[in-house]
Protein backbone atom coordinates (compact mmCIF):
# COMPACT_ATOMS: atom_id res chain seq x y z
CA UNK A 1 0.00 0.00 0.00
CA UNK A 2 1.20 3.32 -1.00
CA UNK A 3 0.60 6.12 1.60
CA UNK A 4 3.75 9.02 2.23
CA UNK A 5 6.47 8.12 4.84
CA UNK A 6 9.29 10.56 5.62
CA UNK A 7 12.15 8.95 7.18
CA UNK A 8 15.70 11.00 8.60
CA UNK A 9 18.37 8.45 9.21
CA UNK A 10 22.12 9.35 8.69
CA UNK A 11 23.63 7.45 5.64
CA UNK A 12 27.02 6.93 7.08
CA UNK A 13 27.91 6.49 10.62
CA UNK A 14 31.12 5.29 12.30
CA UNK A 15 30.85 1.51 14.10
CA UNK A 16 29.14 2.36 17.92
CA UNK A 17 27.63 5.75 16.93
CA UNK A 18 24.26 6.06 18.58
CA UNK A 19 22.43 7.06 15.43
CA UNK A 20 19.39 9.69 16.23
CA UNK A 21 16.29 8.07 13.69
CA UNK A 22 13.29 10.24 12.59
CA UNK A 23 10.16 8.27 11.13
CA UNK A 24 6.97 9.93 10.17
CA UNK A 25 4.15 8.61 7.83
CA UNK A 26 0.60 10.02 6.76
CA UNK A 27 -2.43 8.59 8.43
CA UNK A 28 -5.50 10.15 10.03
CA UNK A 29 -5.15 7.44 13.38
CA UNK A 30 -9.15 7.82 13.46
CA UNK A 31 -9.95 7.45 16.66
CA UNK A 32 -14.06 6.43 15.97
CA UNK A 33 -14.41 9.40 18.33
CA UNK A 34 -15.42 11.62 15.49
CA UNK A 35 -18.48 12.54 13.63
CA UNK A 36 -18.53 13.26 9.49
CA UNK A 37 -20.57 16.29 9.01
CA UNK A 38 -23.85 14.67 8.66
CA UNK A 39 -23.27 13.31 12.02
CA UNK A 40 -22.46 9.44 11.02
CA UNK A 41 -19.96 8.02 13.17
CA UNK A 42 -16.13 8.16 11.15
CA UNK A 43 -14.81 4.61 11.52
CA UNK A 44 -11.55 3.69 13.90
CA UNK A 45 -8.69 3.68 12.13
CA UNK A 46 -5.41 3.30 13.54
CA UNK A 47 -1.97 2.30 13.16
CA UNK A 48 -1.43 -0.19 16.06
CA UNK A 49 2.18 -1.31 15.29
CA UNK A 50 5.19 0.44 14.49
CA UNK A 51 8.97 -1.50 14.07
CA UNK A 52 12.23 -0.67 13.33
CA UNK A 53 14.64 -3.70 11.57
CA UNK A 54 17.92 -3.22 11.21
CA UNK A 55 19.51 -5.77 8.84
CA UNK A 56 16.62 -8.40 9.80
CA UNK A 57 16.78 -7.55 13.63
CA UNK A 58 14.05 -5.67 15.50
CA UNK A 59 16.15 -2.37 17.20
CA UNK A 60 12.78 -0.56 18.32
CA UNK A 61 9.23 -1.21 18.25
CA UNK A 62 5.98 0.43 19.65
CA UNK A 63 2.52 -0.06 19.81
CA UNK A 64 0.14 2.87 19.34
CA UNK A 65 -3.21 3.19 20.69
CA UNK A 66 -6.08 6.39 19.71
CA UNK A 67 -3.62 8.92 21.57
CA UNK A 68 -1.39 9.18 19.06
CA UNK A 69 -1.23 12.02 16.90
CA UNK A 70 -2.40 11.97 13.27
CA UNK A 71 0.36 11.80 10.63
CA UNK A 72 2.64 9.27 13.31
CA UNK A 73 5.78 11.06 13.88
CA UNK A 74 8.73 8.86 16.16
CA UNK A 75 12.32 10.13 16.92
CA UNK A 76 14.11 7.07 18.33
CA UNK A 77 17.57 5.75 18.62
CA UNK A 78 19.93 2.99 17.77
CA UNK A 79 23.38 1.89 17.10
CA UNK A 80 25.49 1.72 14.66
CA UNK A 81 26.81 -1.89 14.29
CA UNK A 82 26.77 -2.40 11.00
CA UNK A 83 26.48 -1.94 6.94
CA UNK A 84 23.05 -2.80 5.79
CA UNK A 85 19.61 -1.75 5.64
CA UNK A 86 16.95 -0.09 7.88
CA UNK A 87 13.39 -1.43 7.58
CA UNK A 88 10.66 0.82 9.00
CA UNK A 89 7.19 -0.53 9.17
CA UNK A 90 3.65 0.33 10.38
CA UNK A 91 1.18 -2.19 10.88
CA UNK A 92 -2.76 -1.00 10.41
CA UNK A 93 -5.40 -2.29 12.18
CA UNK A 94 -6.59 -4.27 9.80
CA UNK A 95 -3.25 -5.59 9.08
CA UNK A 96 -2.26 -3.32 6.63
CA UNK A 97 1.07 -2.74 6.23
CA UNK A 98 3.28 0.37 5.45
CA UNK A 99 7.16 -0.18 5.13
CA UNK A 100 10.16 1.91 3.66
CA UNK A 101 13.81 1.22 3.74
CA UNK A 102 17.22 3.45 4.13
CA UNK A 103 20.39 1.97 3.47
CA UNK A 104 23.04 2.96 5.76
CA UNK A 105 26.71 2.54 5.65
CA UNK A 106 28.96 1.79 8.48
CA UNK A 107 32.63 2.91 8.45
CA UNK B 1 -41.05 38.45 36.78
CA UNK B 2 -42.65 36.31 33.74
CA UNK B 3 -39.49 37.59 31.43
CA UNK B 4 -37.20 36.52 34.58
CA UNK B 5 -38.61 33.14 34.60
CA UNK B 6 -38.34 32.74 31.10
CA UNK B 7 -34.57 34.00 30.80
CA UNK B 8 -34.11 31.05 33.22
CA UNK B 9 -35.85 28.33 31.44
CA UNK B 10 -33.72 29.58 28.18
CA UNK B 11 -30.87 29.34 30.37
CA UNK B 12 -31.61 26.08 31.28
CA UNK B 13 -32.55 24.79 28.29
CA UNK B 14 -29.61 26.38 26.59
CA UNK B 15 -27.31 24.75 29.43
CA UNK B 16 -29.15 21.29 28.82
CA UNK B 17 -28.06 21.77 24.82
CA UNK B 18 -24.81 22.77 25.67
CA UNK B 19 -24.30 19.44 27.99
CA UNK B 20 -25.83 17.45 24.87
CA UNK B 21 -23.50 18.88 21.93
CA UNK B 22 -20.44 18.56 24.42
CA UNK B 23 -21.00 15.14 25.62
CA UNK B 24 -17.67 13.89 26.15
CA UNK B 25 -17.10 10.36 24.95
CA UNK B 26 -16.18 8.30 28.39
CA UNK B 27 -12.86 9.74 29.92
CA UNK B 28 -10.39 7.37 31.59
CA UNK B 29 -9.73 8.34 35.10
CA UNK B 30 -6.62 8.14 37.27
CA UNK B 31 -8.30 4.54 38.73
CA UNK B 32 -8.32 3.19 35.46
CA UNK B 33 -4.43 4.32 34.50
CA UNK B 34 -3.84 2.27 38.06
CA UNK B 35 -5.69 -0.31 36.83
CA UNK B 36 -3.95 -0.91 33.44
CA UNK B 37 -0.92 -0.51 35.36
CA UNK B 38 -1.21 -3.13 38.26
CA UNK B 39 -3.05 -5.64 35.00
CA UNK B 40 0.42 -4.63 33.32
CA UNK B 41 2.83 -5.18 36.55
CA UNK B 42 0.79 -6.40 38.88
CA UNK B 43 1.77 -5.39 42.19
CA UNK B 44 5.82 -4.95 41.30
CA UNK B 45 7.06 -1.76 42.80
CA UNK B 46 7.28 1.78 40.63
CA UNK B 47 10.43 3.98 42.11
CA UNK B 48 10.15 7.22 41.47
CA UNK B 49 12.92 8.76 39.20
CA UNK B 50 14.94 8.27 36.03
CA UNK B 51 12.56 8.86 33.77
CA UNK B 52 12.09 12.79 32.49
CA UNK B 53 8.69 13.25 30.59
CA UNK B 54 8.73 16.47 28.74
CA UNK B 55 5.39 17.76 27.48
CA UNK B 56 4.78 22.03 26.90
CA UNK B 57 2.99 23.03 30.13
CA UNK B 58 0.28 24.74 28.12
CA UNK B 59 -0.64 23.42 24.89
CA UNK B 60 -3.68 25.58 22.39
CA UNK B 61 -4.10 22.29 20.48
CA UNK B 62 -4.95 19.06 22.31
CA UNK B 63 -4.63 16.85 18.52
CA UNK B 64 -1.13 17.26 18.43
CA UNK B 65 1.14 17.95 21.77
CA UNK B 66 4.81 16.86 21.36
CA UNK B 67 6.20 15.26 23.81
CA UNK B 68 9.52 13.55 24.91
CA UNK B 69 10.47 11.06 27.59
CA UNK B 70 14.14 10.03 28.38
CA UNK B 71 15.45 7.36 30.71
CA UNK B 72 18.71 7.47 32.22
CA UNK B 73 20.06 4.16 31.38
CA UNK B 74 24.06 3.33 30.67
CA UNK B 75 22.09 1.30 28.04
CA UNK B 76 24.68 -1.73 28.57
CA UNK B 77 23.92 -5.27 28.64
CA UNK B 78 23.49 -5.60 31.89
CA UNK B 79 21.63 -1.97 32.75
CA UNK B 80 18.95 -0.94 30.16
CA UNK B 81 16.13 0.27 29.41
CA UNK B 82 13.42 -2.84 27.70
CA UNK B 83 10.26 -0.81 27.65
CA UNK B 84 8.99 2.74 28.02
CA UNK B 85 5.14 3.10 28.17
CA UNK B 86 2.54 6.25 28.49
CA UNK B 87 -0.45 6.79 29.81
CA UNK B 88 -2.90 9.66 29.94
CA UNK B 89 -5.51 10.23 33.17
CA UNK B 90 -8.41 11.80 31.03
CA UNK B 91 -8.31 10.32 27.48
CA UNK B 92 -10.81 7.97 26.27
CA UNK B 93 -8.49 5.00 26.91
CA UNK B 94 -6.00 5.20 29.27
CA UNK B 95 -3.36 3.99 26.87
CA UNK B 96 -1.21 6.19 24.88
CA UNK B 97 1.48 3.97 23.89
CA UNK B 98 4.17 1.17 24.34
CA UNK B 99 7.53 1.30 23.38
CA UNK B 100 10.07 -1.81 23.14
CA UNK B 101 13.71 -0.86 23.11
CA UNK B 102 16.76 -3.01 23.91
CA UNK B 103 20.53 -3.20 24.21
CA UNK B 104 20.11 -2.06 20.41
CA UNK B 105 18.78 1.24 21.15
CA UNK B 106 21.84 3.35 22.33
CA UNK B 107 19.52 5.72 24.45
CA UNK B 108 16.53 5.45 25.81
CA UNK B 109 14.59 8.42 24.40
CA UNK B 110 11.62 8.71 22.26
CA UNK B 111 9.76 11.72 21.17
CA UNK B 112 6.16 11.61 19.54
CA UNK B 113 2.90 13.64 19.39
CA UNK B 114 0.21 13.05 21.09
CA UNK B 115 -3.73 13.63 21.50
CA UNK B 116 -5.03 14.96 24.91
CA UNK B 117 -8.69 15.09 25.60
CA UNK B 118 -8.15 17.82 28.34
CA UNK B 119 -5.59 19.17 30.58
CA UNK B 120 -4.00 16.27 32.81
CA UNK B 121 -1.49 14.58 34.09
CA UNK B 122 0.59 12.20 31.37
CA UNK B 123 2.56 9.25 33.07
CA UNK B 124 5.16 7.28 31.93
CA UNK B 125 6.59 3.77 33.15
CA UNK B 126 10.39 2.55 32.08
CA UNK B 127 10.61 -0.69 32.68
CA UNK B 128 14.74 -2.15 32.72
CA UNK B 129 16.45 -5.34 32.11
CA UNK B 130 16.76 -5.94 35.94
CA UNK B 131 12.88 -5.88 35.92
CA UNK B 132 12.75 -2.96 37.57
CA UNK B 133 10.19 -0.40 37.47
CA UNK B 134 10.53 3.57 37.41
CA UNK B 135 7.99 6.27 36.35
CA UNK B 136 6.91 9.79 36.52
CA UNK B 137 4.29 12.26 36.07
CA UNK B 138 3.87 15.54 34.48
CA UNK B 139 0.48 17.59 34.20
CA UNK B 140 -0.34 19.43 30.95
CA UNK B 141 -3.03 22.32 29.98
CA UNK B 142 -4.59 22.00 26.94
CA UNK B 143 -7.03 24.65 25.66
CA UNK B 144 -8.72 23.35 22.89
CA UNK B 145 -9.18 19.56 24.09
CA UNK B 146 -9.20 16.69 21.20
CA UNK B 147 -11.90 13.81 20.94
CA UNK B 148 -14.86 16.07 22.23
CA UNK B 149 -14.40 18.41 19.34
CA UNK B 150 -16.08 17.13 16.20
Amino acid sequence: MSTTIRIAAPKQASRGEVMELKALIRHPMETGYRRDPYGKQIPENILQRFECIYNGEKVFAGEFFRAIAADPFLTFYTVAVESGTLEFRWVGQDGQVYSESVELEVV
Amino acid sequence: MAESLQRREFLARGAALLGVALVPVAVATPGEVDLEVAGLFGNRPILPGRVTLEIPPISENGYSVPLSVEVESPMTAEDHVTRILLFAEENPQPNIARFELGLRAGRARIQTRIRMGGSQKIRAIAELSDGSLWSTETFSIVTLAACIIQ
